[in-house]
């Protein structure tokens, strides 16, 4: 890895940490500060950047800085989250399919190739209009603010997983029939036993990459499907959300329209930094990224 | 080869009947039925109109029986009508085809454009400065939200300098040059967020390609630099690009999604939008099933290509199993 390489992966990975402890300490700052970031002030709209409000207010006089930190807050949940639960789903179909073979492992890459060749953002905004009380769910519980961060934390893992599933399954594939795994099977291993213990750990890295670019993908959908209103829902703040707002008052302050969508661009372009940076690390040869 | 493209397109129908049943029911499961939409627009009508109503166009009915009527008559070549537009279906889709096709076919081509001479340039001077700054670009352009883009696009150079218009296509009759003055933008926000990732396929293909044997020993030769670049490693690094390109089709379709929502702009991906908020419910079928297509259209090109462009490798039993992922 060349040096400038490095550097730029470890500057990634320093921005990431900064986010990520900014946004889980934005209920301390918020009180450090004195503000609430529900406490609208219809005095004080569109103020310039004071000391009281380091990023000025909206268009409702709500603290900028604030809304931005507890957005991210959601954004980075929805894509840390939704990243881990696809690279689960893909862990597991990808070992079933390359461990057990057969017509398993048919079934399973056909549904894998399926799910790859839908168009995903169409297809995630079906997902994200389908109505839950139309499942059987109680009222109270579809009509939740926090039920809008549960879906599409759900949704954008069901179609996030096939890359993990490919990559497991072709390291599984080239694995089982090594001879630490025959070993195992001939001292009596059982099959969840080798999955678990012999095969999994020598996939973890292109897991591991393929983990880390996913949640640079799953903050941008989250923030497309937000900004179109069909993603978290108001007055729960998210970066996508707050440009839907800042839309709308384009005129009057174009900066609310800036803040968020540079957050989301930083982010993602650290994760996706990172992702490569641990690649070449890892494993200078293999290609994780299609 | 005939025997393939059968067997693929036959899955290619699988697949697309499968989707067709799941988009069916998901979009059974949105927000309000067409009874509804009725009543909001006509509040005179009474509970028993409803239930009437609702028996006449079968909404009684089990979901599968639906979506068998739907597909027979479909079958048939009578996608029912739109709602919103209170015309056949085929028939509101036919133009909005067109203009994603041009927006489309343009962002494709000004991101190949930029892309593939970054690419290769980049290639050529790994760990450069120049490389370098292709390299940040390029992550930029792959993790820019497009609807952000599309934003201060439209804040910079329709808002702030008034160069361009801000949305769709001109109103009325107007001539060529002004279609195209509306394009720019659109399509240069769509082409921006694609390029990034041609880059990064071109300078990796590129970067493979120059380690061969043959690279070295055109250069030995006498042959210049630029001339084994491009006259000899560019056949090679092709291969993969063509396909990753390929395969980057529904990824464009997802953009131009956007891309049209953002600028208003007449199109495929607008109408799905449109027709999902809108609960057009014939109209979003058909046009996700469309989308669907054309994306797997792209997929089974992708995978022909590939084949057609290197002899070495055959035909596989499935689809990509032997894909350049």
């Amino acid at each position: 890895m060349t040096d400038a390489r490095r550097s730029l992966g470890i500057a990634a990975a320093a921005t990431l940490a900064t986010l990520v402890v900014l946004a889980a300490a934005a209920p301390l700052i918020a009180a450090a500060m004195g503000h609430d970031i529900t406490e609208a002030d219809l005095l004080q709209r569109y103020e310039p950047p004071s000391l009281a409000h380091p990023l000025g207010t909206d268009e409702l006089g709500r603290d900028v800085l604030l809304r931005l930190l507890y957005g991210g807050r959601i954004s980075l949940t929805v894509g840390i989250v939704a990243a881990i639960m696809a690279a689960s789903i893909g862990t597991v179909v990808g070992l079933l399919a390359g461990y057990f073979g057969g017509r398993l492992d048919t079934m399973l890459m056909r549904v894998t190739d399926g799910v790859i060749a839908l168009p995903l953002l169409p297809l995630l905004i079906v997902l994200a209009a389908v109505d839950l009380g139309e499942l059987g769910l109680p009222p109270a519980i579809a009509e939740s603010e926090r039920v809008s961060l549960y879906r599409i934390i759900l949704i954008t893992a069901l179609v996030g997983w096939t890359t993990v599933a490919r990559l497991v399954r072709g390291t599984t594939l080239s694995l089982k029939s090594r001879d630490f795994v025959r070993a195992a099977a001939a001292l009596g291993a059982g099959h969840v036993r080798i999955m678990a213990v012999h095969i999994l750990p020598n996939a973890a890295s292109p897991i591991i990459v393929a983990t880390t670019l996913a949640v640079g993908q799953i903050i941008l959908f989250e923030s497309v499907l937000s900004f179109l209103g069909l993603g978290i829902q108001p007055p729960l703040p998210s970066w996508g959300n707050m440009l839907t707002n800042a839309q709308e008052v384009i005129w009057e302050a174009p900066l609310l329209a800036f803040y968020p969508g540079v957050l989301i661009l930083i982010t993602v372009s650290a994760c996706n930094l990172l992702g490569d940076a641990i690649q070449e690390w890892l494993d200078p040869r293999a290609v994780v990224r299609r | 080869m005939i025997r393939y493209l059968a067997e693929r397109i036959v899955q290619g129908l699988v697949v697309v009947a499968i989707m067709s049943f799941v988009i069916y029911g998901l979009i059974g499961l949105m927000p309000g039925d067409p009874v509804d939409l009725m009543i909001s627009a006509n509040p005179q009508l009474t509970t028993e109109d409803a239930e009437r109503l609702r028996r006449i166009h079968g909404l009684d009915r089990p979901i599968w029986e639906r979506y068998a009527a739907w597909a027979t008559s479909a079958l048939q070549g009578d996608f029912g009508y739109s709602r919103t537009f209170a015309r056949p279906v085929l028939e509101v889709l036919g133009p909005r085809l067109a203009n994603t096709a041009a927006l489309m076919l343009g962002a494709f081509a000004v991101a190949l454009m930029i892309g593939l001479p970054a690419g290769i340039y980049a290639a050529s001077r790994p760990g450069s400065i120049a490389d370098t700054l292709v390299n940040l670009a390029s992550f930029v352009s792959i993790s820019v939200p497009t609807f952000w883009l599309a934003l201060m696009m439209i804040i910079l150079f329709a808002v702030t300098l008034g160069w361009l218009p801000a949305s769709g296509l001109p109103t009325g009759p107007a001539g060529f040059w002004e279609h195209v003055r509306h394009l720019i933008l659109p399509v240069a926000t769509l082409a921006i967020v694609e390029a990034g990732a041609y880059v990064r396929y071109m300078r990796a293909a590129m970067i493979e390609a120059l380690r061969h044997d043959y690279v070295r020993t055109a250069r030995a030769k006498g042959a210049s630099r630029t001339r084994t670049i491009l006259g000899h490693a560019l056949r090679n690094a092709l291969v993969p690009v063509v396909t990753v390109m390929a395969l980057s089709f529904g990824g464009l379709f997802s953009g131009a999604l956007v891309t049209e929502t953002m600028f208003a702009y007449p199109g495929m991906g607008k109408l799905i939008f449109d027709s999902i908020m809108g609960n057009d419910y014939n109209l979003a079928l058909v046009a996700l099933l469309f989308a669907t297509i054309l994306t797997l259209v792209g997929n089974l090109i992708a995978d022909l290509a590939y084949v057609a462009l290197d002899p070495r490798i055959g035909l596989g039993t499935g689809p990509g199993t032997e894909r350049a992922r």
